[in-house]
Order: structure tokens, then C-alpha cells, then sequence
């Protein structure tokens, strides 16, 4: 049994005991009967024992003050012990009072600074996204012969099976639109080829085509290669002031040079 | 344009709250990369005038009840939503990344050196009336408490008491921030003369007879060892007596 302490959680120390059986007095701390309030503390202790909790040496040297205190009251008053060097009578009473009180006020402190705590959870810093100005990666314009050169070698993959096809609007350049959107959301950049990995058949290849072109002219994504020949990359354009829908083909707000050059004439 | 305005726009646009000096160096720097009159009247802004715009600032955020305010918080301003959006906002970003709440015997602790700094832990110890070895280990490792230096007296004990962190974690401007600063800063409980004509039983004199006195803080309170006070000698004008520390 003796190996099971448990600590008294209810009562951090003695005050702690003390404050609460004032309030179960429901009176005011200087009103309080401190006899009383002995006999009550010292019950608690002994309760304390007997299930064993383990007592901090704190209670101890209360219970006793309260003991002495106790005693002292039981001593009529011309009688009672005068100790040296406070003539004055520096009243043990009062001094467990004074202890009481200051005590209450920092548990009151306490109980302000835990709301103030929680509080605090709730409220969240604005904070600038950290913006990166490091240098990219040296970019290259990409001419509309580029791309048409890539998506050409992308057809190449369907020049037998397609023209058999019997036309079939299967695909549209608006559901296009949206697959490429949602892609360069996820990722940073999108190689050209990855937008027709999946591309069964050469009209959807010509969709999807026209799509990111559309997406080019709404300022949407900017596309570039990091040397001459290399694959092409598709990345999301700078933030606009206002993000356009993707539908009305309106002019947007002016946004950053778009790296394509359209030099088709 | 004017400085509020401009200062409103690098607060909103800042990584981190910034301190009226901060700001300051903004100013200054713009100033000088600038050809702009209007950048170059603002080089030498002083602190004082800095401040008076924030606190104009604050409070016109304040009066027009926006979702976001302007606070201070330890010496550094910054915007913060308002509590009630958090559901929404936490959705968003997620919970803040924040240690766990602090134990009740750890906010008394915190209480107790936030109030009365510095202190020594004899001295925490005497108002909680319980050893704090463990609370203030915790309160340490947070970094919330550190030791400020040694009090004067015998064996030359740590003094603790709050960092900056410890504002941060409760969103204080500073220590006179802190509620009913006043009050519990100084030593209020002082015994009344009435109190020994008191009959037995009844413990205490009420409490209108109980009179409140005020220190001034450590600078010339005294420390336990100042023993020698006239206590004796005006026993019947308690409000100018010295104040006793038990």
C-alpha cells in the first residue's frame, strides 16, 4: 500500500488547504475563525494520512501553526505568550492572514494570466509570406515555333491510329483549361511533355494544346526552358493583382512581361 | 501619404513584429536610397513621434472594429487577428505551434515573479508557502522566467524574473501591461493597529480596519535583513511606518 503515493493535486500546499476551507466558510478572509479553521486543516491532514497521499512537509508546519495559534486563543488574554523581541505582539494570527490574503491575490493573478493564456491561443500573427527575390534559374524565351515544335514531336507518338478516328468532341479546351490549372497548383513546374503523358489520341493532344495556349494569353502560366532545346516548363504566373476566372477571355489587369514572344507574323 | 499610412503598410507587409526602432531604420534606409522629397522628409523620424502614430494607428483600427488589430507586444508592434476568427483561420493555417498550457502551480509561480520581480526563490517560496523547485525548473526551460542576478544579502541567492518571452506568450506590451500591475506589485497587506483588541476567537480585525500600504519596489525596499526598524518609536501612525516583510 505504502509504495501507491499519490500526490495531493486538489492542494498544491497549505494556502492552498486553507483558502479552500475559508471559502467553504464562505466568509471573508479576515473574518474567518482561525480556531475553527485549525481543527478543519488538521482533520484534512489526517485525512490526508490515512489514504496515504503523500503530504508534503509544508502541511505539517502549517498544522502546527495552527495548533500554536489554536492554543494560544485558549490562553486568556493577559496570559498569553509575549515573545521576545516583539513586545509589540507580532500577532501570529495576523500573520497567517496577511499570508492568506497576498496568497489569494497571486492565485487571482494566476487565474488572469491563465485566461490571458488562452486567449492568446486564438489570435494569430499576420504575417508577409516570405517573398523570394533569389535569382531564377536563368530562363530562356520560348518562341510559339518552340512549342509548336514540341507538340509536334508529341503528335508524332499518334500519326498512324489518329486519322482513322471518327471525330468525337470528347475533350474541350475549358476542361483542359482546368486539368493544366489544377497541375501547376500542385507543383512549381510542369514539364510540356507531362501535360500529354496521358493524352490518348492526337485530338486531345490539340486540345490540351490550345489550352495552354489560351492559359498563355490570360497571363496565367508563363512557359520557359533553361537552355536553347531543352524541355519547355510551364510554371503559374505571378500573382495578379486580381485573380481572373479562368473563363471570360477579358483582358486581365497588366501583369508581369509573359516570357512568351508571340512573333507568328 | 503620410507616416501613419506608410508605417501601416510595412507593418502589414513585415515578416516579423517590429519595434519603433525598426521602423525607424526603414525609414532611414528608404530615405537614402530615395530621391523622393516625401521619402526624404521622413529620415530623421524620432521614436517618440513613431510611437504616437502607432498608438493613432491602433486605435483606428480599434474604433473601426475591423477583423485585425494593431498590437504591441513586448516592445514590438505587429497585426494580429482578433480571437473570435480563429476557427476559421485555424482551418487555414492550422493550431498555432505553441507549448502546452502552463499547470496551475506553474501560472501562481509565474504570477508570483511577474508581479514582484526580482525575487528570489525564498521569497516565491514564502507567498505560495510551498517549495517551487519543480515549477520553476519548467518555467526555466521555457524560457519564461531567467535569473536576473544576485540579491544582496546573505549567500547571495538568484534573483528571477520575466523575459520577453514571457510577454510574447501572453500577448503583453510590457510588464505595467500586466492586470492590476498596481496593486500587486507593491506589498499591500499591512496590519492594522486594531487588531490586537480583537477578541479571541474571532481571528482578525474586519476588514475596513485593515489599512493597504504601498512600497516602492526593490530599489529601496528592504530585504530581510533589515531588522533595525523604528517599529517601536510611532506605533500609532501605521501608514508611515516602514514596510515590515515577514
Amino acid at each position: 500500500m505504502s509504495e501507491f503515493k499519490v500526490q495531493f493535486e486538489i492542494f498544491e500546499g497549505p494556502l492552498d488547504l486553507l483558502l479552500y476551507l475559508v471559502k467553504k466558510e464562505e466568509v471573508d478572509i479576515y473574518e474567518v475563525n482561525l480556531t475553527k479553521l485549525a481543527t478543519e486543516f488538521i482533520s484534512y491532514v489526517d485525512l490526508m494520512r490515512q489514504l496515504d497521499l503523500d503530504i508534503a512537509g509544508e502541511f505539517l508546519v502549517m498544522a502546527s501553526t495552527l495548533m500554536y495559534i489554536k492554543s494560544r486563543e485558549l490562553l486568556p488574554k493577559d496570559l498569553q505568550v509575549v515573545v521576545e523581541g516583539e513586545e509589540d505582539g507580532e500577532d501570529p494570527r495576523w500573520e497567517l492572514i496577511r499570508q492568506l490574503v497576498e496568497y489569494k491575490k497571486f492565485k487571482d493573478a494566476a487565474g488572469r494570466l491563465q485566461e490571458m493564456e488562452h486567449a492568446q491561443e486564438n489570435v494569430y500573427r499576420r504575417t508577409a509570406p516570405k517573398l523570394s527575390f533569389d535569382a531564377p534559374v536563368q530562363r530562356m524565351e520560348v518562341s510559339i515555333f518552340d512549342l509548336v515544335n514540341a507538340v509536334n514531336v508529341i503528335l508524332k507518338r499518334f500519326a498512324t491510329t489518329d486519322s482513322r478516328d471518327v471525330f468525337e468532341d470528347k475533350w474541350t479546351v475549358s476542361e483542359k483549361i482546368e486539368a493544366i490549372v489544377n497541375l501547376i497548383r500542385e507543383r512549381p513546374a510542369v514539364k510540356f511533355s507531362e501535360l500529354f503523358a496521358e493524352a490518348t489520341s492526337r485530338t486531345e493532344v490539340v486540345v490540351t494544346f490550345l489550352a495552354m495556349l489560351e492559359l498563355i494569353r490570360l497571363k496565367q502560366i508563363v512557359i520557359a526552358q533553361t537552355e536553347e532545346f531543352s524541355e519547355i516548363e510551364i510554371s503559374q504566373a505571378p500573382p495578379q493583382p486580381i485573380a481572373p476566372p479562368p473563363e471570360p477571355p477579358a483582358e486581365t489587369a497588366p501583369a508581369p512581361a509573359a516570357e512568351l514572344n508571340l512573333r507568328m507574323n | 501619404m503620410e507616416l501613419k499610412t506608410i508605417i501601416e503598410a510595412v507593418l502589414f507587409n513585415s515578416q516579423k513584429p517590429l519595434s519603433p526602432k525598426e521602423l525607424r531604420d526603414v525609414l532611414a534606409q528608404t530615405a537614402e536610397n530615395s530621391e523622393e522629397p516625401l521619402a526624404k522628409s521622413f529620415k530623421k523620424t524620432k521614436d517618440e513621434e513613431l510611437i504616437t502614430v502607432l498608438e493613432a494607428l491602433a486605435q483606428e483600427h480599434e474604433a473601426a472594429a475591423r477583423t485585425f488589430r494593431l498590437v504591441c507586444v513586448a516592445g514590438a508592434w505587429q497585426f494580429v487577428s482578433q480571437p473570435e476568427y480563429a476557427p476559421w483561420i485555424k482551418t487555414l493555417v492550422g493550431e498555432k505551434s505553441r507549448p502546452g498550457r502552463l499547470s496551475q502551480p506553474a501560472l501562481e509561480t509565474l504570477a508570483i515573479i511577474a508581479y514582484r520581480q526580482p525575487l528570489t526563490r525564498a521569497e516565491i517560496e514564502q507567498i505560495r508557502g510551498v517549495a517551487v523547485d519543480g515549477v520553476m525548473q519548467t518555467l526555466l526551460e521555457r524560457g519564461i522566467v531567467e535569473q536576473t542576478g544576485r540579491a544582496e544579502v546573505v549567500g547571495r541567492p538568484s534573483l528571477y524574473g520575466t523575459t520577453p518571452a514571457f510577454l510574447e506568450y501572453f500577448g503583453l506590451r510590457g510588464l505595467e501591461d500586466l492586470p492590476a500591475a498596481d496593486e500587486l506589485r507593491k506589498i499591500p497587506v499591512k496590519k492594522p493597529e486594531a487588531l490586537l483588541t480583537v477578541e479571541p476567537g474571532l481571528a482578525t480585525a474586519p476588514p475596513e480596519q485593515l489599512a493597504l500600504q504601498e512600497v516602492t519596489p526593490r530599489e529601496s525596499a528592504p530585504t530581510e535583513d533589515a531588522t533595525s526598524e523604528p517599529r517601536n518609536t510611532s506605533p500609532a501612525e501605521p501608514p508611515t511606518e516602514p514596510p515590515a516583510r515577514a
